[in-house]
């Protein structure tokens, strides 16, 4: 039996958790003190997931920049691979927060989407 | 939109403390929300702030900070709250009074019934962290860092050492490598991470970037630019370990070292700073010592989750609704005397509409000229005489009194306003 220890990052609390393998299988988690440790706990052990957050350019905005989020976790092997498409995209003012930059990034199911509305410049 | 110089209530700062108090004074019956922001836009220090995990408790959702911001900033525009954006509130006088500078309408004097201080926190420079050796460019605060990554689009140098492991400088950490940059280490002299740890996790074990507990920058060194730092490990006590100096060569130091409450305007209105927090005393109203002035959020302490300070800012907010409406009710009772023929003024100026309940007040005039014949003296309002005695003579020189009887309270109450007359019974 091989034991993992991992800080829970699904809230600011940080419990300390123990999960429990037996070979690529979890068996036991321990340490969180509510059911979002649990499935954090066991994502993390199998196949760590993240958000990611950025900016691209804007062209005619009121700043030039516009700053992204991933809508959802994505596979945390794969961050540099996303960064690499947000840094590529450059979009049009005026966007609203919650526009879509990239759909589907990298094929994770994943948007990229608008942080924050962005006026065009006056 | 026209500025007004009377507001029910003026929130200063539109961050997510002032965003959460104006929505809620407005809410809770404020008729006139007004709110003074230096920036050109709503959101605070939220709008650079543009990584997830705000908005868990308020939302229930992962949210990054400008989309947090955005959804307040959405919902104080559909409330028809007034906003002056670049614009410096100068003064504040502890009778609600402030006085305004603003890029569309210059200078401006504002009358508030209530104040909400949402002004925020400021980093800690350099100077208030005292540390020795030359003083090139590259030392930044991580803030201004931040500021300048993801709002403006420049990047502060390429090679990093932060020292401080407070929130910003691991999310800027983390945010320098994603744009390419390379973080030597985070340095942090006290034996405890200082920001929470799911930051650690995220920000500095995901991208390998070591973080040193008990150690400290002991000296800048560079020329014009920053070109190394030198480390050195500390005591429980601070002081430096000798034979534990190491050279870090590095093109830029973050500094994430604390925060401070901004009040240099409470100062000026008279609001007691507690030393501690370095902000306001406040009661369970987030009232501070001065009747009518709140106060919310990183203003009054250091908050480490921005759902927090929204929490903080709806309670302000009500508070000062609330006395901003108690203070309208009891200025409504009171109604104006005023001067009618040939009166040149009344005390009192004003007079509670409920006095005579009390007993008889008198009114004390002069009038403007001679009048050398019988004359009558009358009070009255929009409608009615309310009494009518005569004189012989009136002259300016001789204090003319008039007394109001509790019989007349009912006419009273009715009163829009009393206006006195004195003129020669022959013109009757």
């Amino acid at each position: 039996m091989e034991e993992k220890n991992f800080i829970c990052t699904a809230c600011p609390t940080g419990c300390r958790l123990i999960v429990r393998m037996e070979g690529d299988e979890v068996v036991k988690i321990l340490g969180n003190r509510c059911r979002k440790g649990e499935t954090y706990g066991r994502q993390e052990a199998i196949a760590p997931q993240r958000m990611v957050a950025s900016t691209v350019r804007v062209a005619n905005g009121f700043h030039p920049l516009l700053p992204v989020y991933t809508k959802g976790s994505i596979p945390k092997r794969r961050i540099a691979e996303v960064l690499e498409k947000i840094r590529a995209v450059e979009v049009q003012a005026p966007l609203s927060a919650e526009d879509v930059i990239i759909s589907n990034v990298i094929g994770t199911g994943v948007n990229v989407v608008a942080s924050r509305d962005m006026p065009a410049k006056e | 939109m026209l500025i007004k110089n009377k507001y029910d209530v003026v929130v200063i700062g539109g961050g997510p403390g002032g965003l959460a108090a104006a929505i809620e004074a407005k809410k809770a019956g404020a008729e006139d929300v007004l709110v003074i922001e230096r920036d050109v836009e709503l959101g605070g220090i939220l709008l650079q702030c543009i990584h997830n995990g705000f908005g868990l408790q308020t939302f229930k959702e992962d949210l990054p900070g400008p989309e947090y911001a955005q959804r307040f900033i959405n919902e104080a525009k559909s409330l028809g709250i007034s906003f002056l954006l670049d614009a410096m509130v100068m003064d504040l006088t502890s009778q609600r009074k402030l006085y305004v500078s603003s890029q569309d309408f210059g200078y401006v004097e504002i009358d508030a019934l209530a104040i909400v201080l949402a002004m925020g926190c400021r980093e800690k420079t350099r100077p208030q962290v005292r540390i020795p050796g030359t003083r090139p460019n590259g030392v930044f605060t991580a803030g201004t860092a931040q500021r300048w990554v993801n709002v403006e689009g420049y990047m502060p140098g390429k090679n990093f050492v932060i020292l401080g492991s407070g929130d910003i400088g691991m999310i800027m950490a983390r945010r320098l490598t994603f744009e390419g940059a390379h973080v030597e280490r985070v340095l942090e002299i006290q034996s405890y991470l200082s920001g929470l740890s799911r930051n650690y996790v995220q920000c500095l074990e995901d991208w390998d970037i070591p973080l040193q507990l008990q150690h400290t920058v002991k000296r800048i060194i560079g020329k014009n630019r920053v070109e190394a730092i030198e480390a050195v490990a500390v005591d429980s006590h601070w002081n430096y370990i000798p034979g534990t100096e190491e050279i870090i060569p590095c093109d830029t130091l973050l500094l994430s070292v604390g925060l401070i409450p901004e009040n240099e305007l409470s100062k000026k209105a008279g609001v007691a700073l507690d030393p501690v927090t370095g902000g306001p005393y406040v009661d369970e109203k987030f009232q501070t010592n001065i009747p009518g002035i709140f106060a919310a959020g990183n203003v009054v302490h250091v908050y480490d989750l921005v759902d927090y300070v929204s929490m903080a800012g709806v309670g302000a907010g009500k508070s000062a609704a609330d006395f901003a409406l108690a203070e309208k009710e009891r200025s409504a009772r009171y109604i104006p005397l005023v001067p009618g023929k040939n009166v040149r003024y009344i005390v009192p100026h004003r007079l509670d509409k409920q006095a005579l309940e009390k007993g008889d007040v008198s009114l004390q005039m002069r009038v403007s000229k001679p009048i050398e014949e019988d004359v009558w003296l009358e009070v009255r309002n929009q409608n009615n005489s309310i009494v009518r005695r005569s004189e012989r003579y009136a002259r300016p020189g001789e204090m003319v009194t008039i007394v109001l009887k509790p019989n007349m309270a009912t006419e009273l109450e009715k009163s829009d306003s009393l206006i006195v007359d004195i003129y020669p019974k022959s013109e009757v």
